[in-house]
């Protein structure tokens, strides 16, 4: 179960994509897993043939736990670690065994642990999931415990594989009672454990905004950009010039970003945010970045995103675009150790040669990690951002 | 296209963008960004929407036109 941010404690996993015997390949979608955030992609990274499916359909795993084994495809496999993508988390609340053989059943006292899909499950069949012992993560109850105890009870051979008895996907969006938990977890940290400073610089748009208007005009309609995407582009740019901000801190120790990630902020219809990574953003054309966008929008509002997505940014851009308040001032995303917020661009008073002009301005302002930079770093990212602004042809 | 077949065809642009909104309560004249919530994202997805439906170009000077429901309406039966 790979870590979907720093606030995930726990995914219930909700579909397997594939089955033992398949090859996979890194990058394949192997399953679907229901997180705070909603129904996420999940793939893996790993190269071989599904040996087992360790966990049914509908079971609670924490982060860390053992999804699925995959070998080279020929003699029985030694246990692997979970084949996904567990991006470093600290301080990890699963002990590292849960990647280990399953441990041998614990007898259950009191105080059953039983995953919420167990329970359901339990209901259904007419089994007491309190009398159980389980064998899942951490002695919990499973739905596989509780359909063997079933299938004891009717004297039957040991119950069929619970893959079979697979529920259709539950495509669904994402809660949104859930998902202020979960900005409440990451938030809460980052007020917590980050001593944030704050920046911010207004920057003159015009050469920016004329630039996109004469690129559109020559753009059917679905190849048109948005002014968001240059703020993208340019930030990411920056962030090459200023790498102290690109990247993720752990136990204080700064971890620059393999690439430059940029996890970018969609709120969602009926509340809620995340912030999915484009990967090597700022290696991308502009056409190609704006595609990237509209895809993740799309996806983060139908519960479609990827693991990779959620786990990899090395920093967080905001825009509130064209209806938002002036300024925003962000709150970091743990690990990360910077954001960088685009206010809403407005027809302001700006001075050109001494006489007052009315530009289309926007306030970028940066938020960072004071126990890894100061602020004559975070300045440097937002006049580069400025500088880069300027020249919007270029990037 | 008649003008009950356009309305129809900007409802389900809409719909696709934002499904829990009730476009009756709309009025003709309201600017849809503000009584749909919709970003900058989710109004080009609706001309994107409509140009995929009609096949006309829409030149991004026109965009100010789509804006309402009644302005939309009359651009397109142009």
């Amino acid at each position: 179960m790979p870590a979907l941010g720093a606030d995930m404690e726990a995914g219930t996993l909700v579909e397997w994509l594939v089955k033992p015997g398949d090859r996979v390949k890194r990058g394949d979608i192997v399953a679907v897993v229901e997180t705070q955030k909603g129904a996420i992609e999940v793939e893996i990274f790993d190269e071989g043939t599904v040996s087992e499916l360790v966990v049914p359909v509908g079971t609670e795993v924490p982060v860390g736990g053992l999804l699925a084994r995959v070998g080279d495809g020929a003699a029985p496999q030694l246990p692997r670690p979970a084949p996904v993508l567990a991006p470093p988390k600290a301080p990890a609340p699963q002990p590292a065994a849960a990647a280990a053989p399953r441990p041998p059943a614990i007898p259950v006292t009191h105080a059953a642990k039983i995953t919420p899909a167990a329970r359901r499950r339990a209901a259904e069949l007419g089994v007491d999931p309190e009398a159980l012992a389980g064998t899942g993560v951490e002695g919990a109850v499973s739905v596989a415990d509780v359909e063997a105890a079933a299938a004891r009870r009717r004297a039957e051979p040991p119950a069929p594989a619970p893959l079979a008895a697979a529920k259709p996907p539950r495509r669904i969006g994402f809660d949104p009672a859930e998902m202020r938990k979960a900005i409440a977890a990451a938030m809460g940290r980052a007020k917590r454990e980050i001593p944030h400073y704050y920046l911010s610089h207004t920057v003159d748009l015009s050469a920016a905004l004329a630039w996109i208007e004469a690129f559109n005009a020559a753009q059917p309609v679905p190849q048109r950009l948005l002014p968001a995407v240059l703020l993208l582009k340019a930030s990411a740019l920056a962030l090459r010039e200023v790498p102290q901000l690109n990247g993720t801190c752990a136990q204080g120790v700064f971890q620059p970003g393999s690439g430059i990630h940029v996890g970018w902020a969609i709120s969602l219809r009926g509340g809620g945010l995340v912030a999915p990574a484009i990967r090597d953003t700022d290696a991308r054309p502009l056409p190609e970045l704006m595609t990237a966008m509209r895809d993740l929008v799309q996806r983060a509002r139908s519960g479609g995103l990827r693991a990779s997505e959620l786990a990899s940014p090395t920093v967080t851009v905001t825009s509130l675009g064209e209806r938002g308040a002036e300024t925003v001032i962000g709150i970091i995303y743990p690990p990360q150790v910077a954001i960088i917020g685009f206010g809403s661009i407005s027809s302001r008073p700006w001075v050109v040669d001494g006489r007052v002009e009315a530009r289309p301005l926007v306030t970028v302002s940066l938020a960072a990690d004071h126990r890894i930079t100061d602020g004559h770093i975070g300045a440097r990212l937002l006049t580069a951002i400025e500088r880069l602004l300027q020249e919007p042809g270029k990037l | 296209m008649t003008e009950a077949e356009i309305k129809s065809m900007i409802y389900e642009a809409l719909g696709g963008i934002a499904p829990e909104a009730d476009l009756d309560a709309v009025a003709g004249g309201e600017d849809l960004r503000e009584a749909l919530d919709l970003d900058s994202m989710d109004f080009m997805n609706f001309v994107v929407a409509l140009h995929e439906r009609t096949g006309r170009d829409i030149p991004e000077a026109d965009y100010p036109r789509l804006r309402t429901l009644d302005g939309a309406i009359a651009y397109l039966a142009q």
